[in-house]
């Protein structure tokens, strides 16, 4: 029988994909290389982490405040801010901006909020052309993929496959000269930025007593998709709104040495509304859509609420085993690794029942979060959520906890007695010693034994301990050394 | 809280006053690894404790409270409670069942009585090498091995506990050992309990490779002090490599070894 398409069934797919698993250690290998050569030359990197928790914290304690005041301030500059209560209105919104611009192309800048409101296929649908600027977004948007990485969306590529894609799809010679690449990409963005009407990007953040949106990124694309096109619209995430200046510098303190090792990334740009009259840059129209998609709910829960201080650096992806192995696809979601698994169920609609139990509760990804969220501790209140609740986050999938409520009822009714758990590891022992039956009968154990050989139920400890207890004492009375 | 025993010069041969130690025998431990229940018992005894089994352990509640299954880990919780109400202190080879007991106060928290006993507990509950280390203050306990053997941190004794040091401490002292570091000591050997059943290609990659690093240190032997992955770790070698021969050891089997245990 197949299994439900699931995390399982892509992860083993890409478990099954050499070329994959190439691509992803040697990537995850470079980002924690950098990352931890970042923070070790960052003296106070530790206080610094402490603060983006607090910073973010208080800002998310009177967020509805902070977006009025933003809304003030953008609209004081000019620009114009809109509300979206899902994907759906956001989409609307960009599409009846880009009808009212009489846009025919749009340009985009990297960013994860527009892959999660699926835009480009909206405004496609609206009649326009998007083209994605940043390299690694246009490589999957040519291979019609979606992003595996927050970070480094292409990272599931290599550069062959790179020139491979450029070749077939865009008709150049091939080469796997990343510089070369670069020059194709370069030649071709060149044009449709001076072509585009229409710029979108995201937001790393928006300062409330300013209006000033920042942006964060290496390439210069996002500088070009926000100043050549006549009309500028970014789209970001309610949580990202902060105070002012000073909480904007503790975010790009840690922002660029946990994605990428930077110190900070080559452009950072701080965007204050249209252009002015007598200005002679930037866009003649901005336009701020604020989007909430789930995002108050998930303020409003407790347990859940530190998953908005997430920065998407992506640094919890790059030290997850699950998603070295896996790939960001496995997901099927925008979001993937450690911070996927905790945004996924809970943005939108919310799906991915069985993503809280894809992961080995290693710990790592808490380790490095810059905004220093307890992911292990959220991923387990998912699992408590999909146990208790049969239809979280989406009653159509199947899949999610382990054990059934009527498995984990048995359990306890056994645990709960010792003379019924000797028992039944004695009957275990008995009919089964190396749990070879087992292995036949149960599916899960016999994926487990086709890579490994079942331990051999033993004899158990405590009926060797009153022996062995006598034998301790008489130790001991002799002074603790035979 | 009780105070914790008080501290002593590191001297595993005291006079008088032995510390008296609860052992908690993970059910893991009990039916598929008791030899190292037993190095455990022997290794406290060596290092001056006193150690009592109490009656009536069966597992718990790991296994549920990772499966989201949280009423029915508060039932497991509770008789642990009970089953160790002993002022002792209690001590396991294994970080992640000594997590788990961490993790009984916020799980009884809806229980304020509850929740106090299990933050007293939690609070007198070591990992083995955290309780010879940081309470007893031993590191040497005159063990013997000559090998060279590679130390796995495992994940819920390194980061979740934050025990690193003391393994590595208690590893220098033993004469003969030749201690390797792979090349990704913390990274992840795949197992996660029920997540290698319910995801088993990304946990047999995991495994495969954790597996490759450790031996490619050279090592005769994987020592680690959490029980199941030293399981997933010997399931894996047991059936890819046997030709390797190398051992899986517990930290416990080797602070014994010279008295009985590996050698």
């Amino acid at each position: 029988m197949s299994r439900a398409p699931g995390f399982a069934d892509r992860s083993a797919d890409a478990c099954a994909d050499a070329q994959l698993q190439a691509n992803l250690k040697s990537a995850v290998l470079h980002f924690q290389r950098n990352r931890a050569k970042a923070f070790a030359a960052f003296p106070g990197s530790e206080a610094a982490r402490d603060l983006v928790r607090d910073v973010k914290d208080a800002a998310l304690s009177r967020l509805p405040d902070l977006l009025r005041e933003l809304e003030r301030s953008v609209t004081a500059l000019g620009g114009a801010v809109h509300w979206a209560r899902d994907g759906a209105e956001a989409c609307a919104i960009l599409a009846e901006i880009a009808a009212e611009a009489e846009a025919s192309t749009a340009v985009k800048g990297k960013s994860m909020v527009t892959e999660e409101i699926a835009l480009n296929p909206a405004l496609e649908a609206a009649g326009l052309e998007v083209y994605e600027t940043d390299l690694a977004e246009y490589i999957i948007q040519l291979a019609g993929e979606p992003p595996s990485h927050i970070m480094a969306p292409a990272v599931h590529k290599n550069r062959r496959q790179v020139g491979e894609l450029f070749a077939k799809k865009l008709g150049a010679e091939y080469t796997e000269d990343p510089t070369e690449l670069t020059n194709i990409a370069r030649t071709t963005l060149r044009r449709r930025f001076l072509r585009a009407d229409l710029g979108v990007t995201g937001a790393n953040a928006a300062l409330a007593d300013s209006g000033i949106v920042v942006l964060v990124e290496n390439e210069g694309n996002i500088r070009m998709s926000t100043t050549a096109p006549r009309v500028h619209v970014a789209v970001m995430g309610i949580e990202k709104v902060l105070p002012g200046p000073a909480e904007a510098a503790a975010m790009l303190a840690v922002l660029a040495r946990s994605a990428s090792g930077q110190k900070m990334s080559s452009y950072t740009s701080f965007l204050a509304g249209p252009r002015r009259d007598g200005e002679r840059d930037g866009a003649q129209a901005f336009h701020l859509v604020l989007l909430d998609n789930g995002r108050s709910r998930i303020l409003a829960d407790p347990e859940l609420r530190q998953t908005l201080r997430c920065l998407r650096c992506g640094a919890c992806l790059n030290v997850c085993p699950v998603y070295e192995k896996a790939g960001g696809h496995a997901w099927g979601s925008p979001y993937c690794g450690p911070i996927g698994t905790c945004m996924t169920p809970l943005l939108g609609k919310g799906r991915g029942r069985d993503l809280p139990f894809a992961c080995t509760g290693c710990g790592a990804c808490a380790e490095v979060c810059p905004a220093r969220i307890d992911l292990p501790g959220v991923i387990m209140a998912l699992r408590r959520k999909a146990a208790e609740d049969p239809a979280f986050p989406d009653p159509a999938e199947r899949g999610g906890p382990p054990l059934s409520a009527a498995a984990a009822k048995l359990f306890v009714k056994v645990a709960g007695s010792p003379g019924l758990f000797r028992a039944a590891a004695s009957l275990a022992r008995t009919l089964d010693p190396g749990l070879a039956l087992a292995s036949r009968l149960a599916p899960g154990l016999r994926a487990w034994t086709r890579t490994r050989k079942p331990p051999r139920l033993r004899t158990p400890f405590t009926a060797s301990w009153p022996a062995l207890a006598r034998n301790l004492k008489g130790q001991a009375l002799k002074g603790g050394r035979p | 809280m009780r105070p914790l025993p008080a501290r002593h010069s590191g001297d595993p041969n005291p006079a008088s006053d032995p510390v008296r130690v609860q052992l908690f025998v993970p059910c893991l431990v009990e039916n598929l690894a008791p030899e190292i229940a037993e190095a455990t018992a022997r290794v406290l005894t060596r290092a001056g404790a006193e150690v009592a089994l109490p009656p009536g352990q069966t597992c718990c509640g790991q296994p549920l409270y990772k499966s989201g299954r949280h009423a029915e880990a508060r039932d497991l919780a509770l008789r642990f409670l009970d089953v160790f109400s002993g002022p002792d202190p209690v001590v396991a080879p294994s970080g992640s069942c000594v997590a788990m007991v961490k993790a009984y106060p916020k799980l009884l928290a809806h229980d304020p009585a509850r929740a106090e006993a299990a933050r007293a507990l939690a609070g007198r509950t070591f990992e083995l090498s955290q309780f010879l280390v940081d309470v007893l203050g031993v590191e040497d306990l005159g063990a013997e091995l000559p090998m060279a053997a590679a130390y796995h941190d495992s994940c819920q004794v390194s980061r979740t506990l934050g025990v690193r040091e003391q393994p590595r401490k208690l590893l220098a002292k033993v004469r003969g050992l030749d201690l390797r570091e792979p090349s990704r000591p913390a990274a992840c050997c795949g197992f996660g309990g029920t997540f290698s059943v319910q995801f088993p290609e990304v946990s047999a990659s995991l495994t495969a490779e954790k597996a490759a690093d450790l031996a490619a240190t050279g090592a005769q032997a994987v020592v680690c002090a959490e029980p199941s992955c030293l399981l997933n770790l010997r399931s894996h070698l047991d059936k890819n490599s046997p030709d390797l021969g190398i051992r899986c050891l517990h930290l416990a089997e080797v602070l014994n070894s010279g008295f009985g245990g590996a050698s």
